[in-house]
């Protein structure tokens, strides 16, 4: 691990100002944000990560799940991934939150693993883990050992010719479905972002994986409320049952009228290199019968743009599958 | 294979390390530079200290860069110097000589470092010392000692539930925890749960069956 030089922010305004000295955002970055470490410290035991300059974030006012005034539910970036888990307004009305992040890493972890350091968690890739070999994300214009590599865990939705690399989070797959908003404080005032548009597209930039700017904290994360009588669910499916990374996941919230599905929401997770959204398949959804059929058609349409590499063609069909039997548990009992 | 190159590092430093005897210079060689990857140079030090005579008490040698730490580990507090870089784990055992909480893979993935901080389990191999001051740490040499086990510890031996014992402090770290944790009565859900602890001998049938019999002892209204 290269040396680094350690501060503690004791409010907001401390670390933004740090924060702000940075030539990139977060991650990658020279300086960084440090709260529960167990993706960042991992990555600089790898020389993944050689920020010059950390700074403690956990001592900020941001570790309070509060109840909105709108009836939806406000996460403080700090509120580690254990204690949202269990919540019980999170366990009541967004059961697929609390399914996804209990399916995600060990307890050890998830006590530990903050809710903005989840959004920020970086690829599982081994090539970006490994300094030794190519990686556009970790080094710019190096190239991208895993497309002629090993590529069965990585990416088919998202990629480009640069990067192919996983999104590994399963919380990010749950808030995609909820339509979740990252309320973030910078150097330029506050704003809000739909999670859908905070992680970027690999592109010709994998570098880059968020809409980060430098000095930007994330403060929160704001859920809507839950749409009435609607059930979700989060299906992870894997190599090993427990403390292992999605092959394919699907988060859905579906709201039924007697068997009749008036609103979806689908997000899948192992898949894509951000958390994906599929209005596709929403789109399939909404208005129908909740057959078979039904599911099928939807999970054809969130994977027709798939574009599988040398060795995880398979996870265009178990995506599908992933998908439509989350829609028959989650429509089962609707 | 950065482990490997570092004697030949040493000339530039050679008066700083002129009189030090072999211990202390390989002490500063583990602090300074080899925190995360040293398993060969530690194993060649910890042969060092087994061979130093036993009135040599130095305490670590001054590091470049350190700073100032003080941390309250099973309710005693203390005053440390140490490089940021250290983690949590490689403080308790290199600093403290809390050798209980063990290095597997020292990247968050087997279990062996769990240990406790304000109650809650956690890998000390992936905290930074630095940033646990003020908590309460908590490792299995503050969960109970020989002659005053604690339940998990005494089922642990009951049950013959290690081999090696190498992930068995990190096992039962994890045990405690869990029985405060929200964990339904069936053994798939301990096994979920205590996921995070890998047991490279496989004894997680009697990991398991020593966990539930202290479970069903002490909460018996969830056991069936």
């Amino acid at each position: 691990m290269k040396a680094f030089e350690l501060s503690r922010a004791d409010d907001p305004g401390q670390a933004i100002a740090a924060g702000a000295k940075a030539t990139t955002a977060q991650q990658g970055a020279e300086i960084r944000f440090i709260a529960g470490g167990t993706n960042l410290v991992d990555f600089m035991k790898l020389n993944v990560e050689t920020p010059q300059k950390l700074v403690d974030i956990t001592h900020l006012p941001f570790d309070k799940i509060e109840a909105l005034p709108d009836g939806g539910l406000s996460i403080g970036a700090m509120v580690r991934n254990s204690d949202l888990a269990y919540h019980p307004i999170v366990r009541k009305n967004y059961a697929v939150l609390s399914e996804a992040l209990l399916s995600g890493a060990s307890a050890q972890l998830r006590n530990m693993a903050t809710t903005a350091g989840n959004l920020l968690q970086r690829t599982r890739c081994m090539y970006f883990r490994d300094t030794a070999m190519p990686c556009n994300k970790r080094g710019p214009g190096s190239g991208c050992a895993a497309i002629t590599g090993v590529n069965r865990s990585l990416a088919i939705l998202g990629t480009s010719e640069h990067c192919i690399a996983t999104n590994p989070s399963d919380m990010n797959v749950a808030l995609a479905a909820l339509e979740a908003t990252i309320h973030i404080r910078g150097p330029k005032g506050e704003r809000s972002v739909p999670i859908g548009d905070f992680h970027l597209l690999p592109g010709n930039t994998p570098n880059r994986e968020t809409v980060l700017e430098p000095g930007d904290l994330i403060t929160q994360v704001s859920l809507p409320p839950p749409s009435p009588g609607n059930r979700s669910l989060y299906l992870k499916l894997r190599d090993r049952a427990s403390f292992e990374f999605a092959l394919a996941s699907a988060a859905v919230v579906i709201t039924g009228d007697g068997g009749k599905i008036t609103r979806a929401r689908v997000a899948l997770g192992g898949v894509g290199t951000k958390p994906w959204r599929s209005p596709e398949a929403e789109a399939e959804l909404t208005g129908q019968w909740a057959t078979q059929a039904v599911f099928q058609k939807a999970a054809e349409a969130a994977l027709r743009d798939a574009k599988p590499q040398s060795q995880n063609g398979f996870k265009v069909e178990l995506a599908k599958r992933c998908l439509m039997h989350a829609l028959k548990l989650v429509t089962q009992t609707a | 294979m950065a482990a490997q190159r570092q004697p030949n590092e040493t000339p530039q430093s050679g008066s700083q390390f002129g009189k030090s005897t072999r211990r202390r210079f390989l002490s500063r060689l583990g602090m300074a530079s080899l925190l995360a990857s040293a398993g060969p140079v530690l194993g060649e030090r910890s042969r060092a200290e087994s061979a130093a005579t036993p009135e040599t008490k130095e305490t670590m040698p001054a590091v470049e860069g350190a700073i100032p730490v003080t941390l309250r580990v099973n309710g005693k507090k203390y005053d440390l110097q140490i490089d940021p870089r250290t983690t949590l784990l490689d403080c308790l055992r290199e600093h403290l000589h809390l050798t209980g909480s063990k290095k597997g893979c020292d990247h968050g993935q087997c279990g062996a470092c769990t240990v406790h901080v304000n109650g809650r389990r956690m890998n000390s191999c992936l905290c930074l010392a630095a940033m646990y001051q003020g908590d309460e740490i908590t490792t299995i040499e503050g969960v109970g000692q020989p002659g005053n086990l604690h339940p998990i510890q005494e089922a642990f031996v009951a049950h013959d539930a290690y081999q090696c014992g190498y992930c068995t402090c990190g096992q039962i770290m994890s045990a405690v925890a869990l029985l405060t944790e929200p964990c339904g009565p069936e053994d798939a859900e301990v096994k979920e749960l205590m996921s995070g602890n890998i047991c490279r001998c496989g004894a997680y049938q009697n990991i398991i069956a020593a966990i539930q019999s202290v479970r069903q002892n002490t909460m018996p209204e969830k056991a069936g």
